[in-house]
């Protein structure tokens, strides 16, 4: 009985959760945290049942209210979004383990508010990456917005309001770009499940109406990803956003919206429609490695650890972009791998801003001088992930980075290569700067001030360290299991998808 | 930027306008809208869900996840107004009350609490407004039946146009209307704080409780045909009832959350005096 | 020439939402006020609205609420498709509402929380002291 339900649970227990703390906000605010934990690692629980469901038994389908899909809502459970949603589990759950103490301190008497609105958020994204409905997918997309305007907005009292103010206005442009789509597809094809619109468009492939709708929904999506000239929302809602937001939001809503634009090219539109039909696919490359190297170029800028991890992001969405556009089963394989990839790897670089803002309470590069003698195993930590986000073997950035340039050598999209190589060098630049001034103390120069002080150790409390080692383990996990994780689960659905 | 703007509106509208000429006419009974799904929702809805209001029909039953995330989006909204606006210091100034009759002053520290028997006692506060009498009288009036209005559309949401998100909308705007016609400490001694969150989560439960119910029950999320096992009614109209059930969910939160966007943006969330 | 007239009166309802959604998109773009943009925003998505209910239309069709489906005289007979309007982009359309009820709420909190800390709801003035 239960078994059967497994992929509405996964989308259902966060949700149950919020619902139950919010009405333990006004009895209890104490047993909010333990129900919120309930709740994510229910929902683990049952990804982790699909997943291996999936590998044994291929797709899962499951029908809402019993109702066969084309009338009815179907979650649609495979080898693309198993992935996926397992690491938007383990993120979200290892996340709200180790900010308890973070959420605490930033939000004080309004912490139990933040869980609900936090479940929500988590609701939303694994609504969307499991979903096969069109319109579906716009309301669950909504969802993880909404949560994360106003989860976004609780950091800095000067700057977060109007920054998360800016993201509403391109949320809403990008989320309805997206609904606009989907209008233009449903008047011609009458369908709103995605896999019945598939089999629907042949016949109408060569309408205009329909490389609208492909346009609108592509625009839609790339708006709530992030890509580089329609990043500007980005940045400063990120910056600004309580840490133990921003490292939820900021791993996962680019990943999910990337995951979402590659169901849409493969399993509504279609190989064949969108890297044949359409005469799209340099502009997108040349638009990906512009953004790859705005990103690292922005990064480089930067006189901030948080700025500068939220440029890195913009970067890495110019990666997958550019992998899913390359139209080979290489760039493929490399973008899929690179979200859980970068999901991680964004996480653990968030997980240590954490820890140094919870500490320091400032992450400029000048308030990093010396860190690395009081913070040992957290800088340990950002090296870890610096060194995946540079591309080094055996960490998970090498695999998926190796992946992408097979890919764009097959393909001949040589600027996507030399925008790769180059923003890896950039990266490379950016980690070792941070660690030499993590590694040299302060200086004297300002003088009269304090003297050289002995480090003191004063690392983060042991839930958010254990957390960054989880990650960070996972990091060379993923790295050394990729083979498996390749070879099992997205080459036969890239195989599947672009036949 | 109204340059920029200018641009990307015309580029936008543009290429809305050129796809438009592949739609198929306006009105036209055979394109694909009117004939791929909506065919078996007209003729087959009443008899597989007892609805005889499609919309409904649809709302709540073949599309009912979706409705269940709408009602969701409403109570993430309320929730985040709160997060977002609600302030828990209160300014310890306090408030000064006159006693009509006698004139004389007193001051309160504790700037929640009012004097008892307040009617007496007149707030003596830069933005108090003084209360009409013909307001207060029509909204007195008004507002019971606006209220039995607002469960009339709900519950007959299956029949007629209406259902929980009409009907909490307007049993919720009877709500602000007592807000607006009195003020918002009179609002909040009628329905505090409290009771509008937990109405607010009540609401979402209710709806995912019918569901789950339906999956203890042995069928899928949602699948109120599984309810009948427990409802002593004719299996015809169970779906019809399961429907009714998840309306008065609806309307529950969306009553609330009118309730409680209105009370945190009025008064920027300190719940004092509001408009 | 009289091609494009024709056309415009065929599907002249599209020619407004477009129009309609334009204007929307244009003043969140380019208005200063946040509250004029907010307004913007609201056409904007009203425009989607009315885009996706002139799908459901469906010519000499009625509201899809069957005649006499209730009660005891619930009639048996066969109901046609034609006979009623295509539902669901009304019931996709009552999401879309709520869904933009909720963004407006939620942009509101922000706008009184930015106009809280700025003390203006103009937005180069916000700009200028936020650079400050």
């Amino acid at each position: 009985m239960i078994a059967a339900n497994y992929p509405a649970l996964l989308v259902l227990s966060p949700l149950l959760a919020a619902f139950v703390n919010a009405a333990l906000i006004w009895v209890d605010r104490r047993l909010c945290y333990p129900v919120t934990i309930l709740g994510l690692a229910a929902s683990a629980l049952c990804a982790w049942k699909l997943l291996l469901q999936v590998l044994e038994e291929g797709a899962v389908s499951y029908w809402f209210g019993g109702w066969p899909p084309p009338m009815g809502i179907e979650l649609y459970i495979d080898k693309l979004n198993i992935l996926v949603l397992l690491v938007i589990c383990v993120v979200s759950l290892v996340n709200i383990v180790a900010s308890k103490r973070n959420i605490h301190a930033e939000l004080g008497i309004k912490d139990a508010t933040f869980y609900v609105i936090y479940l929500l958020f988590v609701t939303g994204i694994l609504g969307v990456t499991a979903t096969a409905d069109l319109f579906n997918l716009y309301v669950l997309i909504e969802i993880a917005s909404l949560a994360s305007y106003g989860l976004l907005a609780m950091g800095n009292r000067d700057r977060a309001p109007w920054a998360s103010l800016n993201y509403v206005f391109l949320g809403v442009i990008g989320a309805s770009f997206y609904l606009l789509g989907v209008g233009y597809l449903y008047i011609m094809t009458g369908s709103l499940n995605m896999f019945d619109v598939h089999s629907l468009l042949p016949s109408i492939m060569g309408s205009s109406a329909i490389v609208v709708a492909f346009v609108f929904c592509l625009i839609g999506v790339w708006i709530k990803m992030a890509l580089f000239p329609l990043h500007g929302w980005l940045p400063n809602a990120y910056a600004y956003a309580p840490v133990s937001a921003s490292r939820i939001i900021a791993p996962l809503m680019t990943k999910v919206m990337i995951y979402v634009m590659i169901r849409l090219m493969l399993s509504v539109f279609g190989y064949q429609y969108v890297f044949e039909d359409l005469q799209l696919q340099s502009f997108v490359l040349i638009l990906a490695s512009v953004a790859i190297l705005a990103g690292a170029l922005l990064a480089l800028a930067q006189q901030d650890l948080t700025k500068m991890l939220v440029y890195i992001i913009v970067c890495e969405v110019g990666y997958m972009v550019g992998g899913a556009w390359l139209g080979n089963a290489n760039g493929m394989t490399g973008a899929i791998l690179h979200i859980v990839n970068d999901a991680l790897m964004t996480f653990a670089l968030f997980l240590v801003l954490g820890n140094i803002a919870y500490v320091h309470k400032k992450t400029s590069f000048q308030d990093l001088r010396g860190i690395f003698g009081s913070m040992p195993w957290t800088m340990a930590g950002f090296v870890l992930a610096g060194v995946s986000i540079i591309g080094v073997p055996p960490t998970c950035g090498f695999f998926s980075k190796w992946y992408l340039i097979v890919g764009g050598i097959e393909a001949g999209a040589w600027i996507f290569v030399a925008a790769l190589i180059l923003s890896s060098l950039a990266s490379a630049v950016l980690v070792f700067r941070v660690v030499e001034i993590a590694f040299f103390p302060a200086e004297d120069e300002e003088h009269g001030g304090h003297g050289h002080q002995e480090a003191v150790l004063n690392e983060a409390p042991l839930p958010m360290l254990g957390s960054l080692g989880l990650v960070g383990a996972g990091l060379i996990a993923v790295g050394v299991w990729s083979g498996f994780v390749v070879q099992k689960i997205i080459v036969p659905f890239v195989h599947q998808g672009m036949s | 930027m109204k340059l920029a703007g200018l641009i990307i509106v015309m580029i936008c509208g543009g290429l809305l306008l050129t796809a438009t000429q592949d739609f198929p006419a306006w009105g036209d009974p055979s394109s694909p809208a009117s004939t791929h799904l909506s065919p078996h929702f007209i003729t087959e809805a009443l008899h597989e869900t007892g609805a005889p209001n499609l919309v409904t029909a649809v709302l709540a039953d073949y599309r009912g996840y979706d409705t269940m995330f709408e009602t969701v989006v409403v109570f993430g909204a309320g929730l985040a107004c709160i997060l977002l606006l609600r302030t828990y210091t209160q300014r310890t100034r306090g408030r000064e009350y006159r006693h009509i009759p006698t004139g004389i002053v007193i001051h309160i520290q504790d700037p929640n609490k009012a004097p008892k028997g307040q009617r007496e006692f007149q707030l003596i506060d830069n933005m108090w407004v003084p209360h009409d009498l013909i307001i207060k009288t029509v909204c007195r009036i008004l507002i019971p039946f606006i209220q039995i209005f607002g469960l009339y559309v709900v519950c007959h949401g299956d029949f007629s146009p209406g259902g929980g998100f009409q009907g909490g909308v307007i049993f919720g705007a009877s709500l602000i209307l007592l807000a607006l016609s009195f003020d918002l400490r009179t609002f909040l001694e009628q329905m505090s704080e409290k009771a509008l969150g937990l109405l607010c989560a009540l609401g979402v439960v209710i709806y995912s409780g019918i569901g789950c119910m339906c999956i203890l029950l042995g069928g899928n999320f949602l699948d109120y045909s599984q309810l009948a096992a427990v409802l002593p009614v004719d299996p015809g109209h169970v779906r019809a009832l399961g429907m009714l059930g998840v309306e008065i969910g609806v309307g529950f939160s969306v009553m609330s959350v009118m309730a409680i966007l209105y009370v945190n943006i009025a008064s920027a969330g300190r719940h004092n005096q509001g408009l | 020439m009289p091609d494009i007239v024709t056309e415009i009166i065929h599907k002249y309802n599209y020619w407004l939402y477009i129009i309609l959604m334009m204007i929307g998109l244009y003043a969140m773009i380019a208005k200063n006020n946040l509250i004029k943009k907010l307004i913007g925003m609201n056409i904007f998505q009203t425009a989607i609205i009315l885009f996706f209910i002139s799908i459901g239309y469906k010519e000499d069709a009625t509201i899809p609420i069957i005649v006499g489906g209730h009660g005891p005289e619930m009639s048996h007979q066969a109901i046609e498709a034609a006979q009623y309007m295509n539902p669901l982009p009304h019931v996709l359309m009552l999401t879309a509402i709520v869904v933009s009820v909720a963004t407006l709420g939620v942009a509101l909190a922000l706008v009184i929380m930015v106009y809280q800390r700025y003390q203006t709801l103009e937005e180069d003035e916000i700009r200028m002291r936020v650079t400050q």
